[in-house]
């Protein structure tokens, strides 16, 4: 090493000078009226400067109505008006969702995501994967909502310190630092009502006064230390059936995604194997960090240290091969008739391939065409309700009885003069179906290593209409 | 539930028409919605001030966090800088950290004041606690104070050396804000980055990566020695320096290695011509694919990255996916297709950029996503971008076998609500259509019904649309425009009838008859048409007045006279020029002449391709990508060297077995140097290997049987132990921490020569302290047989909560898989661990020329102990290997 350092000086001497910018003139500048009526001069900044770190320079919340709410810099600050751009393009969008959530402006981009009517405005200064920073945001949201039990503008304000804190340790100089929520968790204690209270009344506080230990050893996604009198893991296996049906009601697409959730409350350092009897349906899937990847390739098992508390075990999807039982179907007959003010509507449910059990927890919507102006419906079973300024119909039908279909009747009205609707809506279905996985998936056994006690183990399996679609 | 979903919406409703109006105001109204902000900021601030200069704890806590809270919402608080630094000494971890917060946004602002607070973190950098150390240089590093910048270098470089990788990775963190405060420091922190890069711990990796990026992107150079481990560690690593990693390694692997495509082979695929290709064809192509060779390396890095396709992370995905499409063989890249697919399911935004990504992909790649293209039906409750997204994606999927489907998929969406997206679908279906031939009247016969509906849009695209269709054959298609002369008059869209009058007037020749009729009519109705269609009508006349005078001349002088007197001076402006142009009198020039070729000139037929045909000159799942524009920082990928640059620049040299560990048994006998395993010097390793097998074998003579037989084979080096093995080092559980009181143990067969004793296996062992307290006095104590010979490792006096230390061992296994038992002692707890080892590592590799292995066998000596017996199938293994080379 000692025989080098002359050499290495040369050599990083050279890069020095290479890595200089060429002089260049800066040749457009242009003004801009920013909102609050200051004069901004802007111009694009020159490729050839140094690049500007910081991946995530800042973030924004925005309301609904246009408020920035929350702002956090992780790097010296930027100003609010950044966010004239992201206004500009929201009122260009139509819907709250049509907003791009990629938007260059002349010194930054801002990207976005809309969640629980929220946006998350990032500032980023230069090149970075964009999923990169959409996934972050998600995190967040994700992390809030783990917190506060929801994630809304009322709570964030509402727990604004906490909010500051969290982020403050998630990322580190626009880098995320801790994602994880059971490290964070340490970190930072989650608000409780009986939390608050005690910490008015003792002045004690949220941080943790212990430093989280996760975070280095190998199994970072868990904090050590954990007891439970109650030793319980619960796994939920959920499907959803994202389909489209045609107008004839036969299927143009269909396919089924899984997930499975766990929750899991087990003292010390467990280590969980779960079996299925039927591995082979799963054609894709997607492991939370704990699951042992090589064990799930050689042997189709899930084998993992399992994080402490709420998580998402796998995401699954089952291979198109598989024919897709459609758990439901439509009859419907919906006519505008050129020159009348009138429509028809009738839609009738009914159960189809459902393995005897029940369909729960139906909800029907539709967007009717912009001409209709109301709509005198009957619903056998169930309410209705339609919004005249969105003209969204809703029907809440709740469970399917194959003695009785559930069916919605009547006549809409339609604007005086109007021409008659080109399209027919779309219906979309929600529904569960409890006890089953539609795919057929079953779990064959789950086992503990590691840890002496007997845990109380429960797998419940659920389908549920993802994006059903039917086209009328 | 339905309940307020409907009421939400109505408020946006309503929120918008207000926003318009409001929106110059928005930041006023923004402020004075706030309901906790008080008639005069200043008193409120007084009331801070005093609640931090108070003595009591949760008035102080209550006030930062009233202070935090007005940072939040974009508030001045900058004037509270003296009251709130003199808390940064507070001993309550939450006040403290909220002291930080503010610090952190202010101490730009009021630099002197923030020096006061140095001391406080200079003297925390020292603290034996790991996260204190590394908070402290988190929030030092974070003060953009210029004259701090030595400081900060100093705690650095500290830093990067410290025994904790939290802190290390905290310093890796630091390095990019140094040098955003003062750039000049670059060369240091180079330096830095050179020793961080070394690093071994997966928590430094992803960060010091990001540094790397920073700081140096162009210093490849630091790279090549740590490539190897980068590739390995890399499934451990967090999930956001995996991104960091594979973006850099991609980079790094387009330099380095050569081009897996095959040379020559276009870089569209093409299913349909490699079914039918000729069998000529094929045998070429495979010559081709012998010829190339791939790097193991880059072998390597495919192989690492692909099982984090399985990642819930999905920018891991994406960048996974970017990897295998810039740097894998063509017919691996379809292993991420699946996965892309699966991300299709994640969040709106997410959507998006992945949408993004596979249009670019399928333009190259059809059969990529041909199998899913059902996944890309488009929903009517996606976003209107997402929707033209997958519409942009069906159109590139598009071929002869699939048109159909996708054809009726696209009527469904012609009818949409969302216009704009209907619009696009007839754009799409106008690719289609001039794409593959076969439909293309199929097509054009649909888009004329559209011209019949109701919707302006829908109608004027459709136009639009046949009107290119038109112009790329119009040999063909008299028919339609005679369809659409006859639609003509039903037809109320003005830039649809524009269209129609411009199609007539350019082949006004295929349309003898209808032309001047379409001309007739516009004429009665001129004065009653939009500006757009008039001035179509004004060109048609010319058009026809210069073909067909006769008929048209006086029809076009009266439109020329209607024109001169209308409202819009575009109007009047295009008459006066137009008349000016067909109708000869003295005052018009050269230009009259000239009239025919003017207005009649082919005009070239726009071309119907993707807006994503040209995004490929940037990395795929990029920002610039996204954008398709560059974005600033943005990085080239290079193309591939014509030639490989030197490979060994990624060799590592093998280390030493630890020798701090065993320093009393520092001087046994050295064994051949490893560092000759990548000697291409053949030749003179055979020499050497022949001499020093001559020498030995005089001195063999006098071992006699057993295990002392290893001892001797090892002592005289006669065979020359091969370097140890590159393969994938197996760690075996020697103690649980569960069941060791929080000691674990872990050990690996390092396939190394024992250095204690020649006939002891080595046997590395890792200690670790998983409990809160420090362990003391660990040593090996009783072993069973109480025979065993066991080399053990010196008693280590004190081991740290979470610190870990490796120590080796040898253990004489006497040629048997029998286990060694014995107990790890502690100061307080002694328990019995066992030791199994598997065949395969009691033996030693080794080479053995032909001559030498008949030789030795020929003294009969070598086959005396089992051991050895085995040693020298495998020298016959190495032998066959050899002379085939």
């Amino acid at each position: 090493m000692l025989m080098f350092p002359s050499d290495s000086l040369i050599t990083s001497f050279v890069y020095s000078m290479s890595a200089l910018p060429p002089f260049k003139p800066v040749t457009s500048y242009w003004f801009r009226l920013s909102q609050n009526g200051q004069n901004e001069l802007l111009c694009f900044p020159s490729p050839a400067s140094p690049p500007p770190a910081a991946m995530i320079h800042s973030l924004f919340l925005i309301n609904a109505s246009g408020d920035i709410f929350l702002e956090k810099h992780w790097k010296s600050v930027v100003s609010r008006s950044v966010c004239d751009y992201f206004f500009e393009a929201q009122e260009r969008a139509s819907e709250p969702e049509n907003v791009p959530p990629v938007i260059p402006t002349p010194h930054h981009y801002l990207i976005s995501v809309l969640r629980h009517r929220i946006y998350f405005v990032a500032v980023i200064q230069s090149e970075v994967p964009p999923l990169f920073v959409i996934e972050f945001l998600h995190r967040v949201v994700d992390t809030f909502q783990d917190y506060f039990g929801v994630c809304t503008e009322a709570a964030i304000k509402d727990n604004v310190v906490v909010v500051y804190e969290l982020l403050e340790e998630m990322l580190d100089n626009g880098f995320p630092l801790a994602t994880e929520s059971n490290i964070l968790k340490e970190l930072i204690k989650p608000p409780t009502i009986l939390r608050t209270m005690v910490n008015t009344i003792t002045g004690s506080t949220n941080v943790g006064e212990q430093l989280p230990t996760g975070q280095l050893s190998v199994v970072p996604w868990r904090r050590t230390g954990v007891k439970y009198t109650n030793n319980e893991a619960y796994f939920d296996v959920v499907e959803e059936i994202d389909a489209i049906i045609d107008k004839s009601g036969s299927t143009i697409t269909a396919e089924i995604q899984g997930v499975i959730d766990a929750c899991v409350k087990l003292t010390g350092m467990p280590d969980l194997t779960l079996s299925f009897m039927n591995p082979r349906l799963l054609d894709d899937v997607s492991f939370h960090p704990c699951v042992r990847f090589k064990r799930w390739e050689a042997e189709r098992i899930l084998s993992f240290i399992p994080p402490d508390g709420n998580f998402r075990l796998l995401s699954y999807h089952v291979s198109s091969q598989n024919l897709v039982a459609i758990p439901v179907y439509v009859k419907h007959n919906i006519t505008f008739r050129e020159g009348s003010s009138q429509g028809r509507f009738d839609l009738t449910l009914g159960p189809k391939q459902t393995m005897g059990k029940a369909v729960e927890a139906v909800l029907v919507s539709s967007q009717l065409p912009r001409g209709v102006l109301n709509a005198n419906l009957n619903a056998s079973q169930g309410t209705y309700t339609f919004d005249p300024v969105t003209k969204m119909l809703t029907w809440d039908v709740g469970k399917i009885n194959p003695q009785k279909l559930p069916s919605l009747k009547g006549s809409m009205n339609l604007q005086a003069g109007a021409s008659k609707p080109d399209e027919n809506p779309t219906i979309n279905i929600q529904l569960k179906i409890q006890q089953m996985a539609i795919s057929g998936l079953k779990v064959n056994r789950l086992d503990m290593y590691g840890e002496k006690y007997k845990p109380f183990k429960g797998i419940k399996y659920m389908t549920k209409a993802g994006k059903f679609q039917v086209r009328t | 539930n339905s309940g307020t979903k409907i009421h939400g919406n109505r408020c946006d409703g309503g929120i918008k028409c207000l926003k318009q109006a409001s929106n110059a105001t928005t930041t006023f109204l923004c402020s004075a919605a706030q309901p906790l902000s008080p008639p005069s900021s200043v008193l409120r601030n007084e009331d801070l001030k005093e609640m931090l200069e108070s003595n009591k704890e949760s008035l102080k806590l209550e006030a930062m966090k009233r202070v935090v809270g007005l940072i939040a919402k974009g508030k001045n608080a900058s004037e509270l800088f003296p009251a709130v630094v003199k808390n940064v000494a507070s001993k309550n971890i939450e006040l403290k950290k909220l002291v930080y917060v503010y610090l952190v946004r202010y101490a730009e602002e009021q630099q002197d004041l923030a020096l006061l607070s140095i001391s406080t973190f200079q003297r925390a950098l020292k603290e034996p606690n790991q996260f204190i150390r590394a908070s402290a240089l988190r929030v030092l590093s974070s003060i953009r104070v210029p004259i701090i910048v030595p400081i900060m270098m100093l705690a650095i470089k500290e830093a990067a050396a410290d025994m904790s990788p939290y802190v290390r990775k905290t310093s890796a963190h630091a390095i990019q804000k140094l040098y955003s405060l003062d750039p000049d420091q670059k060369e240091q922190l180079i330096e830095v980055i050179e020793k961080l890069l070394k690093d071994k711990s997966t928590l430094v990796a992803g960060s010091v990566v990001v540094a790397f990026e920073e700081v140096c992107p162009d210093r490849i150079d630091l790279i090549h020695k740590n490539y190897r481990k980068l590739c390995n560690l890399l499934v451990d690593v967090e999930e956001w320096g995996q991104v960091v990693i594979i973006s850099m390694l991609t980079r790094y692997a387009r330099t380095q290695f050569t081009s897996p495509w095959k040379e020559g082979a276009s870089f569209e695929e093409n299913n349909e011509k490699a079914f039918y290709a000729s069998d000529s064809e094929e045998k070429s192509e495979r010559t081709e694919a012998e010829a190339y060779v791939m790097d193991p390396d880059h072998r390597l890095l495919l192989r690492n990255t692909k099982p984090l396709l399985q990642s819930r992370n999905t920018a891991v995905v994406m960048s996974v996916a970017q990897l295998y499409w810039h740097l894998a063989p063509r017919h691996e890249v379809n292993l991420v297709t699946k996965s892309l697919v699966r991300l299709l399911r994640s969040h709106r935004e997410v959507q998006y950029i992945v949408l993004q990504n596979i249009a670019t992909m399928s333009i190259q790649r059809k059969g990529m996503f041909e199998p899913y293209m059902k996944s890309f039906y488009v929903r009517s409750t996606d976003a209107t971008h997402i929707k033209t997204l997958k519409l942009e994606i069906l159109t590139n999927l598009a071929n002869e076998a699939n048109i159909s489907t996708i054809l009726r998929e696209f009527q469904t969406y012609v009818k949409s609500q969302d216009k704009a997206f209907a619009a696009a679908t007839i754009q799409a279906i106008g690719r289609c259509a001039t794409n593959i031939s076969e439909v293309t009247d199929t097509c054009l016969n649909g888009l004329v019904l559209l011209l019949s509906n109701r919707d302006e849009t829908v109608v004027a695209e459709s136009v639009v649309v046949i009107k290119k269709l038109l112009q790329t054959q119009p040999t063909q298609h008299s028919e339609i425009i005679k369809h659409m002369a006859k639609l003509f008059d039903n037809i109320t869209v003005s830039m649809a009838r524009a269209s129609i009058l411009w199609l007539m007037g350019e082949y006004c020749d295929r349309v003898p008859k209808i032309a001047p009729d379409v001309l007739r009519k516009m004429a009665k109705s001129f004065t009653a048409e939009e500006d757009i269609v008039k001035l179509q009508t004004v060109n048609l006349a010319a058009k026809l007045y210069l073909t067909n005078s006769k008929q048209t001349k006086l029809l076009t002088q009266y439109i020329l006279n209607l024109g001169k007197y209308d409202q819009s001076y575009d109007i009047r402006d295009r008459t006066r020029f137009i008349r000016q142009l067909i109708v000869p009198n003295e005052k018009s020039g050269a230009l009259n002449k000239y009239a025919r070729r003017i207005l009649l000139a082919p005009k070239p037929a726009p071309v119907l391709e993707s807006a994503f045909k040209d995004r490929d000159r940037y990395q795929l799942g990029t920002l610039s990508h996204s954008l398709n524009s560059k974005a600033s920082g943005y990085q080239e990928l290079s193309d591939w060297p014509a030639v490989a640059p030197d490979q060994s620049v990624r060799n590592v040299e093998v280390v030493e077995p630890v020798q701090e560990w065993a320093p009393s048994v520092g001087k046994t006998k050295k064994l051949k140097s490893d560092d000759k395993f990548y000697s291409d010097n053949e030749e003179e390793k055979a020499e050497e290997e022949s001499e020093s097998s001559e020498g030995s074998s005089s001195s063999s003579s006098s071992s006699s049987g057993g295990g002392k037989m290893v001892a001797d084979v090892y002592s005289r080096a006669s065979f020359q132990v091969t370097a140890p093995s590159f393969g994938p080092v197996k760690t075996y559980e020697l103690l649980h921490h569960m069941t060791g009181k929080g000691l674990s143990a872990k050990y690996h067969f390092p396939r190394q020569p024992c250095l204690h004793q020649p006939g002891m296996v080595a046997v590395q062992v890792t200690l670790s302290n998983g409990s809160d307290r420090s362990l003391e006095e660990i040593h090996v104590g009783d072993r069973s047989p109480a025979s065993l010979n066991i080399h053990c490792f010196n008693t280590i006096e004190r081991l740290e909560p979470e610190a870990s230390v490796t120590v080796s061992m040898g253990i004489d296994f006497s040629d048997s898989t029998q286990a060694a038992n014995f107990q790890l002692c502690t100061k307080e707890d002694g328990f019995s661990v066992s030791i199994q080892p598997a065949v395969g590592e009691l033996l030693m590799p080794s080479s053995l020329s032909e001559q030498d292995f008949s030789r030795e066998q020929g003294e009969k000596k070598i086959l005396q102990a089992p051991l050895v017996q085995l040693q020298a199938k495998c020298a016959l293994l190495l032998c066959v290997f050899n002379i085939r080379r």
